[in-house]
């Protein structure tokens, strides 16, 4: 197996504003199975990267474990990044977010290390709206201990050793929305047309931003019965597309009048959301809960933008935090001085 | 656009760049691995098979294939093909025993006229299938223009009687120092079929120019000079040469006469430097040398004093390029200048010429003095028995499409003489074997290196320009070779698509670092090109297009700078994408003449 990708690159491939390739987000190569859905996520993320012309090095990745959590090593070469305990990556992410809130945090995770051991830990990430995206590349198994059930396996689903599964699944979209999560989508890694605007729509809003991607399992849940198979998901698939429009870009494609719906974000970006979901509400909640439930019902798997509110203040701000990172602060900030103490104690008397 | 025909052998032969560009079709990058392998002898004869004179080839081809490498389009500079041949011919063990030998007599008799690269392939393809072979030549010795034309620091003549040795033994029949004055009178002889391969052989001159009569002692048509040269009647020039001309020609003329006593000598040319056709790397071998390249400067008189040349005048011009390509060369009006020289050497073109051949043969010519020809596959004439190739049937042109020509035109006379009909030619000889040798693990060196072109060394220049026998170039060492050999994209390793197989993971397209694959819906040609990952503006390489898959949309791979480093296909979950080797064996009259494990 190749450990090494050649250092040749197609000689016309484009450039972002800041003079990037495609390439210049690239990481290591992969060691996931070969057709791992969550190589595409790598790719989508890639991509969406080098479409916002972000600067890799003003990019955090942070991740747990689990074959999800093992990603960020194959994107974003040039980027910072975390590999935590696992399901312990809000915790690092939060305290990295309030540290320095300059940088654009990403946390890869799977529904073994959000749904199972990390739930406790994402329910909080969500309450507080720490300014992240974060993304679960959601197979619905164990991929890395042979395949078992996660939480998120679906009801009946049958995987690799025949056996159906007793539970019903953890449905993460839903549960993000009920708790209060700022901007909630879900995607499949099959479908990098909606999901790099996606990623890219996640990273410009301000904060707790979460994409559910369905991605299969090549080796243990793409067989028949399986429900996370990259055939049944197409079977199933309902798909709101959209287009993501960064702030500082000239809007060059024409959208015909009532075709779609446009959701401004804080920094001027604009997301469009396409044909079907024109008339979708994608700032409210309850809308986003009943098509949730709708499609649940019906075996569906809807993806796009289900909820955002784009007008979200995050942790630093509900905080009232340094408005810079912790380690642009000169001593003079850090320690104003006697006056200023015997100011605070005087006013605590 | 509809699904590409991966069936027609012709769709992966145009992916090997190189080979599709070699009017032979020599398996360039099958060779290339075995001298990575050190298997010189079998890389050799692989060579020997397809081009016949593999060291000849390997110092003098015109390399059709070089500027045609994918390595030149994701790099600066394409594989060092041409003297990685050399290093075959070089590095070889004995090989007379592995070559095939005459068949057993089958009762046909051909005559072929000109012993040079045409005739020598004939004789070579038709030689085990028992013809008898008669070989003319007004020479002493086989080769034609490899012999006379190409001078022995570029060629080695030991180099040369090798390779024409292993076609003389194979039984062939040799009528040298004989000119042939009358086809008429050959057309009695009772041959079955005679092949003309007796190249172009009148350079042109420039007779209407004033002084070229008076001057004529000291003008020296280029292709007579350098055969005098060769068999050693000529042995000295002037000590100030002007050589007209911007071809190849030009260039042998200019280094020879550096060898023969030219101190000051000059190439001077009509055109711009830039449209000489004169190969890239002469020119600089020529430079190197110290011959200034005079471009811009069109001939316009001989002088001479007192019966003698002085020299010549030239008028500076410029080149105009209209918008229809063509090129007009306008003069600068400034004065005509003079340039003094003790002589000239004219290579500005040859032509075809067949003073020889009988209106009443029936062997008919067209305006430009070639032979009308069926077509380009048969290079029969237009008396049926009678078959051209080489530089007698289309005018001047190399020692490969000489070579070319012959494997088609034996093709054509064995299907004469067996009363065959000769428009139906036998297939090409085609494999397409699957090279996993693990799950994950190719039987070729798929990652390719990013070595730059390593640098052929040269002979010191005074020692070289001290004796026109010393070969100039040195060839590469083993190491050298290996690194070249290893710089090979092996574009033979195709990737392979069955659309039923694939399930649109995406995994391809993600990991190719040349961003050649793209899922998308189908369209037109135009519009596909424009629509994929990175567009796919160089036309020449074409679009595999899948049938359709799942989703309705179809894979797109553009060909252009696909690195065939075999990443797709590993990391693709079901082997929708597989590397399988292709090997393209042009038609020739005796198929798999030599034997490689």
């Amino acid at each position: 197996m190749s450990y090494y990708k050649p250092k040749f690159r197609h000689p016309s491939l484009p450039e972002n504003e800041l003079g990037y390739t495609v390439a210049d987000y690239d990481g290591a190569v992969s060691t996931l199975c070969a057709g791992c859905g969550h190589d595409s996520i790598s790719a989508a993320i890639r991509n969406a990267c080098f479409l916002s012309a972000i600067p890799p090095h003003r990019i955090a990745k942070l991740s747990g474990i689990g074959c999800s959590s093992k990603t960020p090593t194959y994107f974003l070469g040039r980027s910072h990044g975390f590999n935590s305990v696992h399901g312990r990556m809000p915790s690092v992410a939060t305290g990295a977010s309030v540290a320095n809130r300059d940088l654009i945090y990403l946390g890869i995770s799977g529904d073994g290390d959000t749904a199972s051991i990390g739930m406790g830990q994402f329910v909080h990430l969500i309450r507080r709206n720490v300014n992240m995206t974060y993304i679960v590349a959601n197979n619905g198994c164990y991929g890395l201990t042979k395949g078992q059930d996660s939480a998120t396996a679906d009801l009946g689903s049958v995987g690799k050793s025949g056996v159906k599964n007793q539970f019903d699944g953890i449905d993460l979209a839903s549960l993000a929305v009920l708790q209060g999560a700022s901007f909630v989508a879900r995607s499949f890694s099959g479908d990098k047309e909606q999901l790099e605007p996606l990623i890219r729509a996640a990273m410009a809003h301000k904060g707790f931003a979460f994409i559910d991607v369905v991605s299969p399992c090549v080796t243990f849940a793409n067989n028949v019965g399986s429900t996370k198979s990259y055939a049944a998901t197409r079977d199933n698939l309902e798909v709101m597309p959209l287009d993501f429009v960064p702030m500082r870009e000239e809007i060059r494609t024409q959208y015909k009048e009532g075709s779609s719906q446009a959701v401004t974000l804080h920094d001027g970006s604009i997301i469009h959301l396409h044909k079907a979901s024109k008339d979708y509400k994608a700032d409210s909640r309850e809308s986003a809960l009943i098509a949730l439930q709708s499609a649940n019902e019906t075996g569906k798997v809807l993806t796009g933008l289900l909820y955002i509110d784009p007008n979200s203040q995050d942790l630093n701000h509900t905080l009232e935090l340094a408005p810079k990172p912790l380690n642009s602060l000169g001593k003079d900030e850090l320690c104003p001085g006697s006056r200023v103490l015997n100011s605070i104690n005087e006013g605590l008397r | 656009m509809q699904a590409t025909d991966t069936t027609d052998p012709e769709y992966f032969h145009k992916v090997v760049d190189c080979q599709y560009a070699c009017p032979a079709h020599t398996p360039v990058p099958a060779y290339i691995r075995l001298i990575a392998q050190q298997r010189y002898t079998d890389a050799y004869l692989i060579n020997w098979e397809s081009n016949v004179f593999p060291g000849v080839l390997g110092r003098t081809c015109d390399r059709p294939c070089e500027p045609a490498c994918r390595r030149g389009r994701v790099e600066e500079e394409p594989v060092a093909i041409c003297r990685l041949k050399r290093v075959a011919a070089d590095f070889k063990d004995e090989v007379a025993d592995m070559l095939p030998k005459a068949g057993p007599p089958n009762g046909k008799k051909i005559a072929l006229i000109g012993a040079g690269p045409a005739s020598l392939t004939v004789a070579r393809d038709l030689a085990p299938l028992g013809y008898e072979l008669h070989l003319y030549d007004e020479q002493a010795k086989g080769g034609g223009f490899m012999r006379s034309q190409i001078p022995s620091f570029r060629l080695p003549e030991d180099v040369l009687d090798e390779e024409i040795g292993y076609i003389l033994n194979m039984g062939i029949r040799t009528v040298f120092d004989t000119y042939v004055d009358s086809m008429a009178e050959m057309l009695t002889k009772g041959y079955d079929a005679i092949f003309v391969g007796s190249g172009a052989p009148k350079g042109r001159d420039l007779p209407k120019l004033p002084g070229r009569k008076e001057a004529d002692e000291n003008i020296h048509i280029g292709i007579n000079w350098l055969a005098n040269v060769a068999f050693e009647h000529t042995k000295k020039i002037g000590k100030r040469v002007i050589v007209l001309g911007g071809g190849n020609t030009a260039m042998d003329c200019c280094r020879t006469s550096r060898r023969l006593g030219g101190e000051d000598v000059k190439v001077i040319v009509r055109s711009p430097f830039a449209d000489m056709k004169a190969s890239p790397w002469e020119k600089e071998d020529a430079m190197h040398e110290g011959i200034p390249i005079i471009d811009n400067h069109v001939p316009r008189e001989f002088v001479v004093e007192k019966g003698k040349l002085v020299g010549m005048t030239f008028e500076k011009v410029e080149a105009v390029y209209h918008p229809d390509g063509r090129r007009e060369l306008t003069p600068t009006g400034e004065d005509p200048e003079f340039v003094p020289c003790d002589d000239v050497l004219v290579a500005i073109g040859q032509e075809n010429a067949f003073p020889w051949i009988e209106k009443e043969t029936g062997i008919r010519f067209t305006s430009w003095g070639t032979p009308i020809i069926n077509d380009d596959e048969t290079f029969q004439s237009t008396r049926k028995e009678v078959f051209f190739g080489g530089d007698s049937a289309f005018g001047p042109s190399n020692i490969i499409t000489a070579v070319a020509h012959g494997h088609k035109a034996a093709v054509s006379i064995d299907l004469y003489c067996r009363g065959k009909d000769i428009s139906k030619r036998p297939p090409p000889d085609v494999t397409l074997v699957g090279q996993k040798m693990g799950i994950h693990e190719w039987s070729y060196d798929s990652i390719p290196i990013a070595d730059e072109r390593k640098i052929v060394p040269l002979e010191d220049l005074k020692k070289s320009l001290s004796d026109r026998m010393v070969e100039v170039e040195l060839g590469f060492d083993a190491e050298a070779a290996f690194i070249e050999a290893e710089r090979c994209l092996n574009c033979d390793a195709q990737t392979v698509f069955t659309d039923v197989e694939c399930i649109e993971c995406d995994a391809c397209t993600d990991i190719c670092p040349t961003s050649c694959i793209t899922f998308t819906h189908n369209a037109p040609e135009d519009e596909l090109r424009a629509k994929l990952l990175v567009p796919a503006e160089n036309r020449e390489q074409d679009l595999y297009v899948s049938g359709p898959l799942r989703t309705g949309r179809v894979m797109i791979k553009d060909e252009d700078v696909c690195l065939h480093c075999g990443l797709c296909a590993e990391r693709c979950p079901t082997a929708a994408w597989d590397m399988q080797m292709f090997l393209y064996n042009v038609t020739k009259a005796t198929p798999n003449l030599v034997d490689i494990k």
